[in-house]
């Protein structure tokens, strides 16, 4: 009888517990041989007290658990999914025109119908921030995305096949992040155009690289585990390796990575807007409308500056809070806090 | 040691040949240093000719290998813009900018060491979390957003609320007109601009600190150090930081990169004639040529912290020294 | 003179004198035991619930003797021996007395204990790579442990540190002082470990699980160093492992535990020819013996099952779902077993211990499985 664990709910053991040889004796079953199957519940009984072994569930229910325990998480997530829709379906709910302008209104601190007051074109500033949210937001995921999936399918090539491919890809992003990356991008949105495809390409052809470096790492490390060898000597072929053995394992930091990727971008979006090379007007980003607040700093407008601030600063805190329970939640050694 | 400095700077050099080769490139193909002329009736005579002054009708490689030859002998060109020789604009601009970096690396690396360490031997308790509270907002903010608050808030608001005839932290240059040196007044000037550079990179730092020394303080040399009979403080900062403080400072050297894209945002808020508001400038009128020898400089400041980093790395580091 | 032990301000009844001439804050009492552990317990609190490390565990260590304490990973041994320096996390619940030359360590202040630390009672950690901090020399690091407690100029240290490289056999001590500890061997490690700890002429050296991460020719090089110390000095060693071999070439005496608590305790040959606890005997059962070659003897024995989880332990003898002459149901589920006396310093905690049929339970079972 082998003694592995038993992977079962163990009954508290106050109850009755037999010797192998007793509980032979007892179904007439020759002492210390008897064939396994017989009455397996009982026999596996007698076997072991219980161990602090938790009753292993699926990795989905097991991820699942770890992160709901993150209240934080949870919340922001909430929060996140709220501010999508909400910024999204915009053109239902929102009553006031962004673009409107009331010249004779003018600014106003924020007050009855205008719950963010209105900049000095007289235009409301809550319906500004939920349209520019549209596209910062929209920015924000669309430049995580493409950068992860490019990202890592390329340093996932890199990280597997090493030597030559791997070589290529630490020099060339050795170069790239050798200058400032706003610099970088300052010039190359000036060069390429400001739609908002450009401004994703131009973000998504920055960030894949500090992706790409991170996952190159991974899968580095997991290329020496013995399951890789094992796959391997059985005749699995690299881009089967690749996808079913190594991806599998990966996709936490990867996920994590993802999930701060849209804050990285959302915040560096923000940055170019502000300094004038990203979302230009008329089109609004909440970059662009603290270039506009800018210049009220230290006057009664300054009420300006405060609410394209803060919904950054909201947006990407819970980003980050999200991003913090996803790590923990697919890893719960690799942090201690 | 010796043979791994070596190969570091070794390493550093091509990078930097390839990088600036590609920069000098991309900005070249951006701009067009003749835009200027495009104006005037004589345009196209004109253009040509200069054209063919600046050497922009040879290859790519060529305009670069005369550039290369130059610069190394301090010519950097004439910017378009002030027709002032490039280098003067850099050198006057890089002066500015290195003492803001200074004093925000060095207050950074205080803050953050210091709360890390507090963190990770108190760990849990209100002010531990009261750190990370702040880390993850600071972390969360854009840069350029706490400058303003901070202008709007320490400085503007600080004068109307008590009343100065002026603000308590300025918010313009690094110093008053007329005055120089290090004193109140420059003292006054620098902290604004200096809380708006390092927000972020404290935050981080304090983070990885923390992180670093909870990592270190559980590790076995640290048993031995108590079961040695080593008093507690000296067992934290002796044995714990020495070791932890390895993967910080190759971390800090790293995010000088950070820092010079920083740069950028608060010199421009602050007004401060350093590197940041050079590029900011240099772009915004399509200056070529200051361009070009702007993102080089950078990148060789950059090249050089890296190699400084992975040098400390392995002073520090006894196990990377020796193979 | 005992001090009273309750007494947050001790008098100073005899202090005893340390090398340097400085007189030590705890009042020593030379007459008294080494070492005397009485009912020290360990728990710590978690999130599955409490774990019972140690559980009433009692001996004593006296002078010039080699103690060994046996037992499985997970029963008690390590944290017995870091109770004893007030290593534990303080998260722990430590409990019940610990007594130095008389004087009760458990529940004393870090200022306390450090002059005792590597001093009179010194500790050696099973892997001596992770042990040493990488980022200082070796000899400084041997250096320190002497700084610490004495005032010597810095040429004398230096010469000891030299020394004490010397005495533990590590060749060319000088180049060696200087080096750093990835530059050692793992046996050269240990055995720099070693010179660390009796850099102070300690009383007691603590050796946990010395030998264990190094191969079994170093680990008999590395036993030979231990041997040959404790020979030239007066001090006592504890050394804690789970290898019976060991514990069979060096002990005098023999302290088997088992899920925290004690299972037996005597003199070497008590335990080795004389057991009279099962674990006990399942445990020299299971040894690979040379010299009982046949059809017969194939398989290895070993005890089935696992050690319990130290959050739920079994109730009664801790040892009974595994034991082959547990009496089940019986006393042996219901009723803990007290250590008590089987021969002329000799204890063992079981409740059949003078009727065990030893014979059977040394042999091998029939293969079974």
């Amino acid at each position: 009888m082998t003694t592995d664990d038993r992977s079962r709910d163990r009954p508290d053991n106050g109850g009755v517990v037999r010797t192998t040889e007793q509980f032979g004796r007892e179904l007439g079953v020759e002492q210390g041989v008897g064939p396994v199957e017989l009455i397996p519940e009982a026999i596996a009984d007698v076997e072991l007290a219980p161990t602090a072994e938790p009753i292993p569930r699926t990795q989905w229910q097991l991820f699942r658990r770890r992160f709901l325990r993150h209240r934080l998480a949870v919340i922001s997530a909430v929060v996140l999914v709220t501010l999508y829709v909400l910024c999204f379906t915009a053109k239902w709910w929102v009553p006031m025109d962004p673009n409107k302008q009331d010249l004779l209104l003018g600014p106003v601190s924020p007050r009855g119908a205008h719950w963010f007051g209105t900049d000095e074109l007289g235009r409301d500033q809550f319906a500004r921030i939920i349209y520019a949210g549209q596209i910062s937001l929209k920015i924000g995921i669309a430049v995580a995305l493409i950068s992860t999936i490019a990202g890592a399918a390329l340093g996932a090539v890199a990280g597997f096949y090493g030597k030559l491919t791997d070589q290529l890809l630490m020099r060339v992003t050795d170069l790239f992040l050798v200058v400032p990356a706003i610099a970088i991008l300052a010039i190359a949105l000036r060069r390429f155009g400001k739609s908002d495809t450009t401004i994703i390409l131009v973000l998504a052809g920055l960030f894949w690289m500090y992706v790409a470096r991170i996952v190159r790492g991974q899968v580095l490390s997991i290329r020496e585990r013995e399951f890789v060898e094992a796959a391997r000597a059985a005749g699995a072929s690299s881009p089967r390796i690749i996808l079913r053995h190594i991806l599998p394992n990966i996709i936490g930091p990867i996920v994590v990575n993802a999930t701060l990727g849209v804050a990285t971008a959302i915040i560096t979006e923000s940055t170019l807007s502000f300094l004038g090379f990203g979302v230009q007007p008329p089109r609004t980003s909440w970059g662009n409308m603290l270039s506009t607040a800018e210049g009220y700093v230290g006057t009664s407008t300054a009420y300006l500056l405060y609410f394209p601030g803060l919904a950054i600063l909201l947006t990407v805190l819970a980003v980050n809070f999200l991003g913090d329970g996803l790590r923990d939640a697919f890893d719960p050694q690799s942090e201690k806090h | 040691m010796l043979t791994y400095i070596t190969r570091r700077v070794l390493y550093s050099i091509p990078v930097v040949l390839i990088a600036s080769f590609l920069l000098f490139a991309f900005v070249r193909a951006t701009f067009d240093p003749t835009a200027h002329l495009r104006s005037s009736r004589t345009a196209a005579e004109a253009i040509r000719s200069e054209r063919k002054r600046l050497g922009l009708d040879k290859p790519i490689v060529v305009q670069y290998g005369d550039w290369l030859k130059k610069f190394v002998q301090g010519d950097w060109g004439r910017s378009e813009r002030t027709r002032e020789p490039a280098f003067v604009m850099i050198r006057r601009a890089l002066w500015v900018t290195i003492q803001l970096i200074f004093w925000g690396v060095l207050i950074s690396a205080l803050i953050a060491i210091s709360m890390g360490v507090y963190s990770a031997v108190r760990q849990y308790s209100a002010l531990d979390y009261t750190f990370t509270g702040l880390s993850f907002i600071a972390l969360a903010m854009p840069p350029f957003w706490f400058g303003l608050i901070a202008i709007q808030f320490l400085s503007s608001d600080v004068k109307d609320i008590f009343h100065f005839q002026d603000p308590l932290f300025y918010s313009v240059g690094l110093h008053k007109g007329g005055l120089s040196g290090i004193n109140l007044d420059y003292a006054r000037h620098l902290v604004l601009p200096v809380m708006t550079l390092t927000v972020q990179i404290v935050a981080g730092w304090g983070r990885y600190q923390r992180a670093a020394m909870l990592d270190v303080m559980s590790a076995d040399y640290i048993r031995t150090a108590r079961a040695k009979g080593v008093p507690r403080r000296k067992v934290i900062f002796k044995h714990g930081l020495r070791n932890a403080l390895i993967p910080l400072v190759t971390v800090m050297a790293l995010d000088i990169g950070v820092l010079f894209g920083g740069l950028i945002i608060t010199e421009t808020i602050f007004s401060i004639p350093g590197m940041g508001r050079l590029f900011f400038d240099s772009l915004l009128r399509g200056d070529a040529t200051t361009l070009v020898a702007w993102t080089v400089v950078t990148a060789l400041f950059i090249v050089a912290f890296n190699l400084l980093a992975d040098i400390v790395y392995g002073l520090l580091d006894p196990r990377i020294r020796f193979s | 003179m005992a001090a009273d032990d309750d007494a947050t301000e001790l008098e100073p009844v005899e202090l005893i004198p340390a090398a340097d001439g400085s007189s030590r804050r705890l009042p020593f009492d030379p007459d008294a035991p080494l070492l005397e552990v009485e009912h020290l317990t360990v728990e710590f609190p978690t999130d599955d619930g409490l774990v019972h490390a140690v559980d009433d565990v009692s001996f004593s260590v006296r002078a010039n003797e080699v103690l060994g304490i046996v037992g499985e990973s997970g029963s008690g041994k390590s944290v017995t021996s870091m109770a004893i320096l007030g290593l534990l996390p303080k998260t722990a619940n430590v409990r019940g007395s610990v007594r130095f030359r008389g004087v009760d360590l458990i529940g004393r202040k870090e200022k306390e204990m450090q002059p005792i630390r590597g001093a009179r009672i010194a500790m050696i950690f099973q892997d001596a790579l992770a042990s040493l901090n990488p980022v200082f020399k070796v000899g400084d690091q041997i250096d320190e442990a002497i700084r610490v407690h004495r005032k010597l100029p810095n040429r004398a240290i230096r010469e000891r540190v030299i020394e004490l490289l010397d005495l533990v056999g590590i060749p060319q001590p000088r180049r060696r002082a200087d080096q750093y500890p990835h530059e050692y061997s793992g046996g050269m490690r240990q055995r720099a470990m070693i010179a660390m700890s009796i850099a102070n002429d300690p009383d007691i050296l603590i050796a946990d699980e010395p030998t264990t991460a190094l191969d079994v020719t170093i680990q008999a090089q590395v036993l030979e160093v231990l041997e040959r110390i404790q020979e030239r000095t007066d001090s006592s060693i504890l050394l804690i492992t789970h290898d019976l071999g060991v514990v069979a070439g060096v002990a005098d005496r023999v302290m088997v535990m088992y899920a925290g608590r004690q299972a037996e305790l005597g003199s070497v040959d008590d335990i080795f020819y004389e057991s009279r606890h099962p674990y006990t005997l399942g445990l020299l059962a299971s040894l690979p013996r040379l010299d009982r070659l046949g059809a017969r003897e194939q398989r290895l024995h070993r005890i089935k099952g696992q050690p319990p989880s130290l959050t739920f332990v079994p109730p009664g003898c801790p040892f009974h779902p595994r034991c082959p002459a547990a009496e089940v149901p019986g006393r042996c589920n219901t009723e803990r077993p007290d250590l008590r006396s089987v021969g002329s310093e000799h204890l063992s905690a079981c409740h059949f211990a003078e009727h065990l049929d030893r014979e059977r339970l040394l042999a091998p079972e029939r293969a079974t499985s």
